[in-house]
């Protein structure tokens, strides 16, 4: 088990070493150099001070130099400066940390509230019209792009109902609100973002609680539990639920990868001040450093939580055994 | 088999709305009814609601939205179509060398997918275009190779097990190489579930096309694109809804109906599911 972790642990390794280097062959084939971006076209600039930018982030050296250093100074988390405003990247990342995983973990919780009973309850009375049109309805959120699920809401809740606002996470006038009314504009602005993260795992997993449910329904010893008499619903609540829950833990590692790489779109959407936003931003910005460390703390928080998630299944099922 | 497929509504109804999707974009000419890049700036014409002249309103440039819709679906389902090919010829190549030789190849191609997997591709699919300039080329490139991952773990699966199988062992004792018995007597077996596999995959694309185009990194303006569509209808939400809404509902039919072929297909093909 340890050992299992330690070695899903490692895969932290080429992925660093992955990100860096497509983060360097892109700086080296785009037409943008990193230079010019920082100084843009400001005539003030000569161009000596240009070189010793260059030569500050060691653009001047040959690409393996400038790969091995990337990687140093990955390993240590340090990323550098921002080019478009000197901050320390790390500082503007963790800054707007807080907001990603205030949403993400509130998604998943919603995730799981609500597709677990969507999923068993559509198992237990398979094929009936419940389960037909909770089936038609999962798909379609399947079909649906997030950012065009965001768009609804915020058509119909924040401005024809204008029951929630239409973006924001903060506004200054929360300064002035006490403790809890602050808290409950946050409660209030998070209901808008958190729905459109979740819909799309939404649909994947009450399909997999489904057939993870019908599957273990089919099995010999919830026969044998019916036979003994037992009440349908011990039968079911007790006997099949615990064993159909089990796998869907590990589904974590499905949900995961799909929320970071929508909190891109979504945060952006509603203006949320998380990494998300803050690394579309660089990319459109080529600020590089920031860029790169927004690839690497993504990457880092999916593998993190694919590692908890096996650690969680190991410690419900104890028939799990990782080699 | 083909008799199953004839007669389950499911498949049916996506088949036909794909092949409608398909016929329309092919002969986007003779169905649009106006040029999809004509503008018109009269105050007069632009964002004007669905009436007799434009079917489905006009834009913020006062072009008619039908047949930008009309031109978009090229976009969007050729995008898909291309990542497709790409994936699936990297996943079965992948797939097969893992599934047929085992051993450190296998190790090391599942270590390769288990890596991939973690990768927020999402955001090295938005780098790579907006560093090295968006092009529908470089989409369709950059879809197919971050993809790939769940065709090959299927092929994978599939080959495991029947290269155990007896007409494996016949092959190969009649002196067949491995090249001839992973693709002329394993393959054909294994061709189904992975065509399922690859439908799935289409969806797919077309939902990360209609997301790039949403965040300005998909084809560039003025081609049309139902997701670029989109994203110019967000700033217009509130008063001009048919900008979200029609192309919106092209991309979550065309999507539905894929995930629908695909997954009729695959309840036709497993026999567990069958039984239900």
């Amino acid at each position: 088990m340890i050992s299992y972790i330690i070695r899903r642990c490692l895969l932290i390794i080429p992925m660093l070493i992955g990100i860096s280097l497509i983060t360097l062959i892109m700086m080296h084939f785009s037409p943008a150099d990193p230079a010019s971006i920082r100084y843009g076209l400001n005539p003030e600039i000569s161009g000596s001070a240009r070189a010793q930018f260059r030569e500050l982030y060691n653009l001047d050296k040959p690409v393996l130099i400038q790969f091995a250093l990337w990687l140093k100074r990955v390993v240590s988390f340090d990323f550098g400066n921002s080019f478009i405003d000197d901050e320390p990247v790390i500082k503007k990342i963790g800054a707007r940390l807080p907001a990603t995983l205030l949403l993400g973990i509130l998604s998943i919780l919603v995730i799981y509230l609500i597709s677990i009973p969507i999923g068993v309850t559509s198992a237990i009375h398979a094929n009936s019209r419940y389960d037909k049109i909770t089936t038609v309805l999962v798909f379609i959120g399947y079909a649906m792009p997030g950012f065009l699920f965001a768009l609804l809401l915020i058509k119909i809740f924040a401005f024809d109902l204008g029951w929630f606002p239409i973006s924001g996470m903060r506004p200054w006038y929360v300064e002035y609100y006490s403790f809890f009314d602050a808290l409950k504009d946050l409660a209030w602005r998070l209901v808008l973002p958190v729905a459109s993260t979740s819909l799309v795992s939404l649909a994947g997993l009450s399909r997999y609680m489904r057939s993870s449910m019908l599957e273990v329904l089919r099995q010999d010893y919830i026969r044998t539990a019916r036979a003994k008499g037992l009440k349908e619903s011990r039968v079911v609540y007790k006997h099949a639920l615990g064993n159909a829950l089990l796998p869907i833990v590990t589904i974590a590692s499905m949900i995961l990868p799909s929320l970071i790489g929508g909190s891109f779109i979504i945060e952006t959407i509603f203006a949320w001040p998380g990494m998300g936003r803050l690394g579309y931003e660089a990319i459109m910005n080529y600020d590089y450093p920031v860029v790169m460390g927004v690839g690497v703390i993504a990457t880092f928080l999916t593998l993190l939580g694919l590692v908890l998630a096996d650690i969680m299944y190991a410690l419900v099922d104890p028939r799990i055994k990782y080699e | 088999m083909s008799k199953e497929i004839f007669k389950n509504k499911q498949i049916l109804f996506g088949l036909a709305v794909i092949i409608l999707m398909y016929a329309v974009a092919i002969l986007a000419p003779f169905i649009a009814t106006h040029d999809p890049n004509t503008l018109n700036l009269d105050p007069k014409e632009r964002l004007l609601p669905p009436s007799k002249a434009h079917w489905l309103g006009t834009d913020d440039l006062g072009r008619d939205l039908y047949s930008r819709m009309v031109y978009g679906g090229r976009i969007s389902l050729s995008v898909g179509f291309i990542a497709v090919l790409i994936l699936f010829l990297i996943g079965l190549v992948l797939g097969v060398a893992a599934g047929y030789y085992g051993g450190w190849v296998d190790t090391v191609i599942m270590r390769l997918i288990e890596v991939m997997l973690c990768f927020p591709s999402f955001y090295f699919i938005l780098m790579i275009l907006a560093f090295l300039g968006p092009s529908i080329f470089y989409i369709m490139l950059v879809i197919g190779v971050t993809s790939w991952m769940g065709l090959a773990r299927f092929v994978r699966a599939e080959f495991l097990s029947l290269r155990e199988r007896d007409f494996t062992t016949a092959a190969r004792a009649l002196g067949a190489s491995d090249a001839r018995i992973a693709f002329r007597h394993i393959l054909p077996n294994a061709l189904a579930p992975v065509f399922v596999s690859a439908t799935l995959a289409l969806g797919d694309a077309i939902l990360i096309e209609s997301g790039l185009s949403f965040l300005g990194l998909g084809v560039q303006i003025p081609t049309p694109s139902w997701g670029n569509i989109i994203s110019t209808g967000r700033f217009y939400i509130d008063s001009a809804w048919w900008l979200t809404i029609f192309p919106g509902f092209a991309i979550v039919i065309t999507v539905l109906s894929i995930y629908l072929v695909g997954e009729g297909l695959r309840t036709i093909l497993d026999p567990r599911l069958k039984r239900l």
